[in-house]
């Protein structure tokens, strides 16, 4: 009796799981931005494929290499690199000089994740920093006027951020919020790759959270954060002041919102702290936008409440029987 | 068990199945050839054992294995006792193994003098390996007097429903059992905790009931304890500490059936789970080696496949197809080794789910951190490792698929030893002062 007869594998409870994993999050986030990017990618032509293929790519091999050089198993099956390259992409001028796409991505993958230990383990959202470091370093590339100044649009013809920042609303009045979204395919703002076409965004970050991959209490409260600000602001001196609808369509916001301050690692896991965490990321966006010096806020804010989050993150419910 | 819902935003609800008024009864498993039990005490010297190979034994005589240990099992069938073995079961808990092989019907009849005779030192001294294990030993501790007894009429594992078919069949014995159960203990706080479709059957028998709701893990012993008695629970501080002991309904049952017959029950209800996840109940004799009752369900078992002793969420893998059901054994899973889920060793990605899930509010994001760095003093001062009440819905919602709930009970089980460790070193230190200060008087005194 009691002799093995046949091999059970033993191992331990529980013996079933719920399905989810890192890859399958990564993955339905990847397709989501890459669908968000493809009016951009339509726009800009060749050479934004370019610039996105490059940042993927280039994103996967640095990832590839610290793996090597970390004598760690090879982690870019995750689709972690895959998406940090995108979604920096996403946020880059299309005419982005190659050197500049692989020094970002190496800045986002290498420095703002991998010394860090990885994919769960960085305190910062690694495309957000790869973008800082780039926009402290090489300002004028972010000139989104001169930079697509070749192109020639159908409406909206300026960057809003940096139209409202230097001339004041009335440069912007005459962009209605119906072409910010979108309302024919080639209305589109001029900016990022990826973060022309709000339509999409919108969708795409509905999507990720209904089908819980994002958490909606980080982008409502995001949205929320700026459209509150905005208002004030605007109340307070309409004249110099962009209007709410305007800041929540242009520029970062929405690629903010549902792709960039959801990031996992650096953004808090509870119910107040992520309405707190969201919340500070669209009031200092508005905040940036119009007192400080760049004419976009969303990276320098999601990087700021990164580095608050482990702080807000402290305040969570009470463990059940805990002594203290 | 599971509803899952394409709108991710609704949690997977994780519910209990419930046993109700069209719930057929439990498939009877004949007695089989060959019954293995299992003492609670390692196998350490082979000479001082009381019984041998080839010594007839029979059904109800009661089986010590050594001189200095109380501890018995309850021999479930006549016969002549084939072998006798070391054991490891699950956490490398060590047992001695009896193998009996059956034949003959006599009874043994010392118990059958207590029948009508209930008193706490005979259901000591013969009901403790009834089916359901009660501990009756610790209903006998003047220093730490238990006040409450909850009869437990829900597993507390998912799929899991022998104490739901215990109440669902047995309600007569049960208030028969309770009554016995008050009589000799003293204790006249007892509530029979069932889920809603359950409580009518006790009510018809007047028995005093608490409903629990169906959403797993409210049947988790503590759990009861906190959202249905409504009593606050202590991290780190166990139930019985706290005055309140848990009694499973079938266990109960088998005592009132035990002083009404004057003989002790052998036969355990146990769910079979089966690889497509449906469930039948069955009772067999306490003894009986899995294969017999996989057999009898027409289930076969492949190489690789799983067996489980438990249900899906706090079982534990068994290593042989022959693991012999025990008193306490209210569930078997056979799992298919193509649904045999993949454990990673990816780190955590932050995700919160476990933190959405967990029912005790245990930071176990951050707590996983530190049990895989083997930092378990942290983890139980600063990370609420005590809180957690061992649902296992962590790990079955991690999105990074970490072994939590395995850290967390490997976290446990190295923190009680680095206790024990701890206490031995002082109580050796204590013992080497007191020999070196009477050594000194020695010394003085000559
Ligand atoms: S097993 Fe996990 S989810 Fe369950 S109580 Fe413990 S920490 Fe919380
Ligand atoms: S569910 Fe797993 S990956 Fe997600 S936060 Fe919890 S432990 Fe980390």
């Amino acid at each position: 009796m009691l002799n093995q007869k046949k091999m059970l594998v033993v191992s331990h409870p529980p013996f079933i799981h719920m399905g989810s994993t890192i890859s399958k999050k990564t993955y339905n986030i990847f397709i989501v931005a890459l669908i968000a990017t493809l009016p951009g990618l339509y726009r800009y032509g060749a050479p934004a494929v370019g610039v996105v293929s490059l940042a993927v790519s280039s994103a996967i091999i640095w990832e590839y290499l610290m793996n090597m050089a970390n004598k760690r198993p090879v982690s870019v099956g995750d689709g972690n690199a895959a998406l940090i390259g995108l979604l920096f992409a996403m946020m880059l001028p299309a005419t982005s000089p190659w050197w500049f796409v692989v020094v970002g991505t190496f800045v986002a993958v290498v420095i703002g994740k991998e010394i860090f230990g990885g994919m769960g383990a960085n305190p910062f959202n690694p495309a957000l920093i790869g973008m800082a470091i780039l926009m402290v370093s090489w300002r004028n590339y972010f000139d989104f006027d001169a930079a697509l100044a070749n192109y020639t649009f159908e409406t909206i013809k300026v960057y809003p951020m940096t139209a409202m920042k230097n001339v004041g609303p009335e440069a912007v009045s005459t962009i209605n919020a119906c072409d910010l979204l979108m309302g024919n395919l080639l209305k589109l703002q001029i900016g990022g790759i990826g973060a022309t076409c709000g339509l999409f965004l919108i969708i795409g970050g509905i999507y990720l959270i209904i089908r819980n991959f994002i958490r909606w209490e980080i982008s409502v409260s995001f949205l929320a954060g700026i459209l509150i600000t905005a208002y004030i602001f605007n109340c307070y001196d309409p004249a110099k002041y962009g209007s709410p609808v305007i800041h929540l369509l242009s520029g970062y916001t929405l690629l903010g919102a549902f792709f960039l301050a959801t990031d996992d690692s650096s953004s808090p896991v509870y119910f107040i702290p992520m309405l707190i965490f969201g919340a500070g990321c669209g009031i200092l966006t508005v905040l940036i936008r119009n007192v400080g010096m760049y004419a976009d806020g969303v990276v320098l804010a999601i990087l700021f409440m990164n580095l608050a989050n482990p702080i807000i993150d402290k305040i969570r419910p009470k463990a059940i029987g805990k002594v203290d | 068990m599971i509803k899952k819902s394409i709108i991710g935003l609704i949690r997977p609800k994780v519910e209990y199945e419930m046993v109700g008024p069209t719930t057929p009864g439990a498939q009877a498993i004949s007695a089989p050839m060959n019954v293995t039990l299992l003492v609670d005490i390692p196998l350490e010297n082979r000479n001082a054992l009381l019984i041998k190979a080839g010594e007839k034994v029979k059904e109800g005589q009661k089986l010590t294995v050594s001189k200095e240990s109380d501890v018995y099992v309850i021999s479930t069938v006549t016969g002549e006792i084939t072998a006798i073995n070391p054991f490891t079961g699950d956490r490398g808990k060590e047992y001695t193994a009896i193998d009996i092989k059956a034949g003959g019907d006599e009874i043994d009849d010392t118990f059958s003098a207590f029948k009508s005779k209930p008193a706490l030192d005979n259901a000591i001294n013969f009901l403790e390996c009834v089916p359901g294990k009660p501990d009756l030993k610790r209903l006998n501790d003047p220093d730490r007097p238990i006040k409450k007894i909850v009869v437990a009429g829900m597993d507390p594992d998912l799929l899991v429903a022998a104490k739901q078919y215990a109440v669902r069949y047995s309600c007569i014995p049960i208030k028969k059992g309770i009554e016995i159960l008050k009589k000799i203990t003293g204790i006249n706080d007892v509530v029979l905790a069932v889920p809603p479709s359950l409580e009518r059957d006790a009510h018809t028998e007047m028995i005093d009931t608490v409903a629990v709701s169906t959403k797993y893990p409210s049947a988790i012993p503590r759990m009861i304890v906190k959202d249905v008695l409504g009593q606050e629970i202590q991290a780190g501080v166990k139930l019985e500490d706290m005055g309140i002991c848990f009694i499973s309904a079938e266990s109960i049952a088998a005592m009132g059936d035990a002083y009404k017959d004057g003989k002790i029950p052998n036969r355990k209800l146990v769910t079979i789970i089966n690889k497509d996840l449906t469930k039948t109940v069955v009772s067999a004799v306490i003894g009986t080696p899995v294969g017999n009752i996989l057999a009898a369900l027409d289930i076969t078992t492949n190489d690789q496949d799983r067996i489980i002793a438990g249900g899906p969420m706090r079982g534990s893998a068994v290593y042989a197809g022959d693991y012999p059901i025990q008193p306490d054994t209210d569930a078997i899973m056979i799992q298919d080794k193509a649904d045999i889920p993949n454990v990673s060793d990816s780190a955590c990605i932050n995700c919160g789910e476990c933190i959405r899930t967990c029912p005790v509010n245990v930071p176990v994001n951050l707590l996983v951190r530190f049990l895989e760095a083997g930092e378990y003093e942290e983890a139980a001062d600063d990370y609420d490792l005590y809180s957690c009440v061992e649902c296992g819905l962590c790990s079955f919602v991690c999105t990074a698929e970490m072994p939590i709930f395995q850290f967390i009970r490997l976290a446990k089980h190295e923190l009680v030893r680095i206790q024990e460790e701890e206490a031995e070193a002082e109580a050796a230190a204590e013992a080497a002062e007191a020999a070196e200060a009477e050594q000194l008087e020695a010394e003085e005194n000559a």
